[in-house]
């Protein structure tokens, strides 16, 4: 995940590279976006002008899309995400304080990145491992059984 | 393995790889999918190791496997021939179990399962009770092979079912035994996939897909992940038996961002498939051909709708539409679709290998067959099981499930998620099938089970998953987009204790109508956690209400912290931990919480020794305690009048 947000400014010449690999197929908007999600870090808005022309769609659609689903950003991100699973499981075994605990240490709330870029603060319907609960992600690790306490000293790891 | 051509060499593939395996070799089966996130991968790289230090490499095989199913006691790990399970592993004792049991052949005690009821060791996993009790249809060889590795897919009889159907059945005959076993949509509504795969069939045009809906949106419900990562082969050879069946050569699979690695062995899977000739043209040396593409979701619960999800592979925003017509008619660019959820076409295989009459002996009278459920949420043996539908909630709940933990009382269990309503301790024996379930105001759903005990609050849990379904809301009809809005304030303001007469009323009425009125599934379901609740818990919505109190201790507004000055031994230590000051005192002075400073986040609680314990959260109870800290010793010998609350 490091260095995700290296390139503030897109790099016209790949985006370019992933919309003509698509290109002439039908149906493949959410694919190009995920793609240039996956290469840049987030969606800026020259590359929603570009993917809107290349792909002749309207600027409305593309941004549509973009709004539409949880997945894309349209700012940049922070070196780390956090993501705090919100599912059943976590729910009823208080996931929120733990969410809180997070936020508050950080200052910043859900869909948050702090200003320094170290962290974004996501929640998430269900991360799937409700044997875990309440877990919490930081970039590829689950961090199981957790309780407000430990919040702090596990945030320190990645600072 | 190169291309296979015919259905001989299939079958003499099969032959040789069977005749090649050693039964009597040691296979160290790890679960390397759920358990990953419990380090299985370092237990693995320590298993290589020690294999390769000892120089037992030709003595013992290492096999990354998918879900064994019983996470709770991640990581695990079987060993065969033997079939000894152990369980919540280290790195650390890997070293123990090659000398021990690989190379003597003893049980390493301490890794073996306990059952908690009788405290009885049971080393093999066919024994383990939550094993013991489950029908492995579906998930067969989930935990068994090794997913990546399409050599144990064919061994267990993989691709027979397709090479079966391609010989011997028509397309017409597929559809009928499909048919003819009652097999029932596994997505949670229950229409029968042969009825469906007929319609496709019938439906006018040449150009048909095969769509199959992999968009597990529910939260708490992990068994098509399961499969996905687990036997990826088993949903392709369902597909394709589909696609044969209704004339379709292309087929998508709609995949949750959210699981990269059923991402991954997905494509995996396609891509073997297609150096092997199971997809592409010409397969089997027969006239049918068929492609498989991946569309990865983006984050929408919505699309797990079928008509949001066909928008959704089209590249547009996920919005339900209207039905009629149906996909079958008009589905993916306008062509008539199937679409099925992971878990229908992962039972295919096992109707046309072992007929439609062994299938349907499974089941009830209108539900046949097995179902997988995962089971989460205040359960002790939190995971996935797989029963023949028809089976009493009680008998997964207790008995596979292991009852509920720390001695607490069961409450209920959500069953479908926030589409789903939840089923109380007095429905608890009730057949666990479509049409009972929706009796009582729940749903089968996806199978997820979410167990409650009596420290979750009811209330709360239907405001969790009306935030979550009013979240996810697309806004394209009104009775969800506003209906949900209204429910999700109207039950805020209860769980906040502003609550008011007619509340409940509103939330039934309310309900009723974005039930019946919203336009795609999502909406038509949602006010079923709401319902449910307020019919088998109302006297806890009325407690909320006219008491201003959560008799499970859970809505924070209606909850206060307090330190019980007999029990606290001024330890200083959640006082150092809050993070407002809110907790007064001093080393050996009985520390007091000074409630418009606290901001009820519970850190005290959870940092407070247990064997003190002295942290207590109430809710409509009043808890003595002093106004200033005052020596523990003062406290401890009963000189502060007060009566015990907890």
């Amino acid at each position: 995940m490091k260095g995700r947000t290296k390139s503030q400014k897109p790099d016209l010449a790949k985006l370019d590279k992933i919309v003509s690999k698509y290109k002439g197929e039908k149906g493949v908007l959410i694919s190009v976006l995920q793609e240039v999600q996956a290469e840049v870090g987030w969606v800026p808005p020259q590359a929603i002008q570009r993917i809107a022309e290349a792909l002749e769609v309207s600027l409305g659609q593309v941004y549509g899309v973009l709004t539409f689903y949880a997945q894309f950003y349209l700012t940049p991100r922070g070196r780390n995400t956090i993501r705090v699973c919100r599912g059943t499981a976590c729910h009823v075994r208080e996931t929120n304080a733990n969410l809180r605990a997070v936020e508050r240490i950080l200052g910043i709330k859900e869909g948050e990145t702090t200003s320094d870029f170290k962290f974004s603060l996501e929640t998430v319907a269900c991360l799937g491992t409700c044997f875990l609960a309440p877990v919490m992600m930081i970039n590829r690790n689950y961090y199981g059984k957790l309780t407000p306490d430990k919040v702090e000293p596990i945030l320190k790891q990645y600072s | 393995m190169g291309k296979i051509r015919t259905v001989d060499e299939l079958n003499s593939l099969r032959q040789s790889i069977i005749q090649e395996t050693d039964p009597n070799k040691s296979c160290v089966r790890i679960c390397m999918t759920g358990c990953r996130a419990y380090g299985a991968e370092e237990i693995r790289d320590a298993f290589n190791e020690e294999i390769s230090r000892r120089g037992l490499e030709d003595k013992v095989e290492i096999r990354e496997t998918g879900c064994h199913g019983f996470c709770a006691r991640a990581p695990v790990i079987v060993i065969d021939p033997q079939d000894i399970f152990y369980q919540q592993l280290t790195a650390g004792d890997v070293a123990d179990i090659v000398g021990k049991t690989l190379v003597k052949g003893d049980i390493v005690d301490r890794l073996v399962y306990v059952d908690p009821m009788t405290g009885e060791k049971i080393p093999f996993a066919h024994d383990v009770p939550f094993y013991k009790g489950q029908t492995k249809n579906v998930l067969r060889k989930c935990g068994i092979i090794d997913p990546t590795n399409p050599s144990h897919y064919i061994a267990c009889d993989g691709y027979a079912a397709l090479s079966k159907v391609l010989i011997t059945m028509s397309p017409e005959q597929v559809i009928e035994t499909v048919e003819r076993s009652g097999l029932r949509g596994r997505g949670g509504a229950g229409f029968p996939t042969g009825r469906k795969w007929r319609l496709v069939r019938s439906a006018a045009g040449d150009t048909k897909y095969v769509v199959c809906n992999g968009d597990e949106g529910d939260p708490g419900a992990f068994m098509d992940r399961a499969v996905l990562e687990g036997d990826p082969h088993s949903v392709l050879e369902g597909m394709l038996i589909a696609a044969y069946a209704i004339g379709a050569k292309v087929g998508y699979i709609y995949v949750r961002a959210e699981y990269p690695i059923a991402v991954e062995h997905l494509k995996i899977a396609i891509s073997q498939a297609e150096e092997l000739g199971f997809l592409g043209k010409n397969i089997l040396d027969s006239e049918f051909g068929f492609e498989i593409r991946i569309k990865e979701g983006a984050g929408a619960f919505v699309c797990g709708e079928e008509t949001a999800l066909l928008m959704s592979i089209e590249g547009e925003r996920g919005m339900p539409r209207p039905r009629p017509p149906f996909p079958a008619q008009s589905g993916l660019w306008g062509k008539p679709t199937n679409i099925n959820n992971v878990e229908t076409y992962a039972n295919i295989t096992s109707i046309i290998l072992n007929g439609a009459d062994w299938y349907s002996k499974m089941g009830t009278e209108t539900s046949k067959g097995t179902k997988i459920f995962s089971l989460a949420g205040k359960i002790n043996n939190t995971g996935l099981v797989e029963v023949p539908i028809g089976i009493p909630m009680r008998k997964v709940v207790f008995d596979i499930g292991g009852g509920i933990p720390n001695g607490r009382k069961f409450k209920a269990v959500q069953m479908g998620g926030p589409s789903g309503g939840c089923v109380p301790e007095e429905h608890l024996d009730l057949p666990i099938d479509y049409g009972s379930l929706e009796a009582i105001g729940s749903i089968m759903g996806s199978g997820g089970m979410i167990v409650i005990d009596e420290d979750t609050c009811a209330v709360d849990v239907a405001r969790y998953f009306l935030s979550f379904t009013q979240a996810e809301s697309c806004g394209k009809c009104t009775p969800c987009r506003l209906g949900t809005k209204v429910m999700l304030d109207t039950l805020t303001r209860i769980t906040q204790g502003e609550g008011s007469e007619g509340d409940i009323a509103l939330l039934e009425s309310l309900g009723e109508q974005v039930r019946d009125t919203s336009l795609c599934g999502l909406g038509r379901t949602c006010p079923n956690p709401v319902l449910t609740t307020i019919r088998y818990f109302r006297d806890e919505y009325e407690a909320h209400i006219k008491e201003k109190r959560c008799p499970a201790v859970v809505c924070d507004a209606l909850c206060s912290y307090h330190i019980l000055p007999d029990r606290c031994q001024g330890c200083m230590i959640c006082l150092r931990a809050c993070p407002t000051e809110a907790v007064k005192g001093g080393k050996r002075m009985v520390h007091v919480i000074d409630q418009s400073k606290c901001i009820k986040c519970g850190t005290c609680l959870s940092v407070c020794p247990a064997r003190f314990s002295a942290v207590v959260k109430v809710s409509g109870k009043h808890v003595p305690t002093p106004e200033e800290p005052v020596p523990v010793s003062a406290a401890m010998k009963g000189d502060l009048e007060h009566e015990n609350n907890h």
